[in-house]
């Protein structure tokens, strides 16, 4: 029935391409804009806390019709920031 | 009696918005309530030939706004239901010649004496489309399980929601069972999770349909017909009653499963 069985099937594929641009469309923010968004608010929170910038995830997410930006910020412990 | 005005619009063209109001408003007249449908759609009038009320037009919406007749004498009458009228658009160029508050005078003037006024709005976000919501009470969302229908679909449901003009609900028009179960297309289950709104109603693809509008009769009115009855019944929930989803996919669980998301909300 799918000559391309070991893909993603074609409901799937949509799925998740509308899911992608839906978020965009309805915050009028293009991926390059989150990007940018992402880099500079790493670049001040690091100006007061010790962050390690690999293990941030900033994304938007659906909640409804509601977007949210969630912002997951692991912070280095500060015995380990007087070690280093 | 006072009319709930209805408009159905859609944000891509060609899903079904002339169809679902034809198919609408005429199961609201075969449950014998009063109705009006307009056809919002200035420059590209269609509902008459799917009503099939096409050889009866004398005046159109403009000629009723700019005073060459009165209101009564621009609805034309419908062949099977004499409580059914059709207030038909002009072929004008001049997409202008409406304006919302035209809309709402209209809708007003008939808002005491019929129980329905079903507006069939044009696609896109422009003027035609700022002057079937003017007067909506309720706004039903046309889309197809398709990306770029759903995607449009959420753009106009923002515009919507910005204009607070209340929940609108969702119509997903020429759903195949056949193609979700080989996960070849979206099924219901994924459209209302990706727009998160009110589902009043699917209609499944039927060739009936295409039948229906080459006659000038709605699928409604033919009995046996799945689309037909999927339009009936969200006529049935426009009256307010609740009336279960058809089971389009017997066997999968899939319907089960759409119950429950629609009973949630
Ligand atoms: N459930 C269905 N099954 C099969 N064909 C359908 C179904 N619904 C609509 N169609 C067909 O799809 C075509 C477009 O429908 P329709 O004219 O109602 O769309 P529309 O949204 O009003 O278009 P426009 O944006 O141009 O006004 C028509 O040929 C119609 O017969
Ligand atoms: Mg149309």
């Amino acid at each position: 029935m799918n000559f391309f069985s070991r893909k993603k099937s074609a409901a799937t594929s949509a799925k998740e391409r509308l899911q992608l641009v839906l978020v965009h469309d309805r915050t009028d923010l293009t991926p390059a804009e989150l990007e940018s968004l992402k880099d500079e608010l790493l670049k001040t929170i690091s100006r007061y806390i010790d962050i390690d910038p690999e293990a941030v995830q900033i994304g938007l997410e659906r909640d409804g019709r509601a977007q949210r930006l969630v912002a997951d910020i692991p912070l280095k412990s500060s015995a380990r920031r007087k070690a280093g | 009696m006072t009319a709930q005005v209805i408009t159905v619009t859609s944000g891509k063209g060609g899903v079904g918005k002339t169809t679902a109001v034809a198919n609408l408003a005429t199961a609201l007249a075969a449950d014998g309530r009063k109705v009006v449908c307009i056809d919002g759609d200035i420059g590209l009038r269609n509902l008459d030939v799917v009503m099939g009320l096409e050889n009866r037009i004398v005046y159109d919406i403009v000629d009723v706004i700019e005073g060459r007749c009165k209101l009564r004498q621009a609805m034309i009458r419908d062949k099977h239901h004499p409580e059914l009228y059709l207030i038909p658009a002009a072929q004008t160029r001049d997409k202008n010649a409406v304006s919302p508050s035209d809309m709402i005078r209209i809708c007003n003037d008939l808002r005491a004496d019929y129980d329905f006024v079903v507006i069939d709005s044009p696609a896109g976000i422009e003027r035609g489309f700022r002057n079937s919501i003017a007067a909506a009470d309720r706004v039903l969302v046309v889309t197809n399980p398709e990306v770029s229908a759903v995607r449009d679909a959420d753009r106009v449901i923002g515009i919507l929601e910005a204009e607070e003009k209340g929940n609108p609900a969702l119509i997903l028009n020429r759903l195949n069972p056949v193609m979700v179960k080989q996960h070849d297309m979206l099924s219901a289950e994924d459209v209302l999770d990706l727009l998160a709104i009110q589902l009043i109603g699917i209609v499944p693809e039927d060739e009936n349909v295409i039948v229906g509008s080459n006659r000038g009769t709605p699928v409604v009115l033919d009995p046996k017909s799945r689309a037909g009855q999927a339009f009936r019944n969200i006529a049935k929930r426009l009256q307010g009653q609740d009336v279960p989803f058809m089971d389009l996919d017997k066997g999968t669980g899939l319907w089960n499963r759409i119950q429950k998301i629609t009973g949630r909300k």
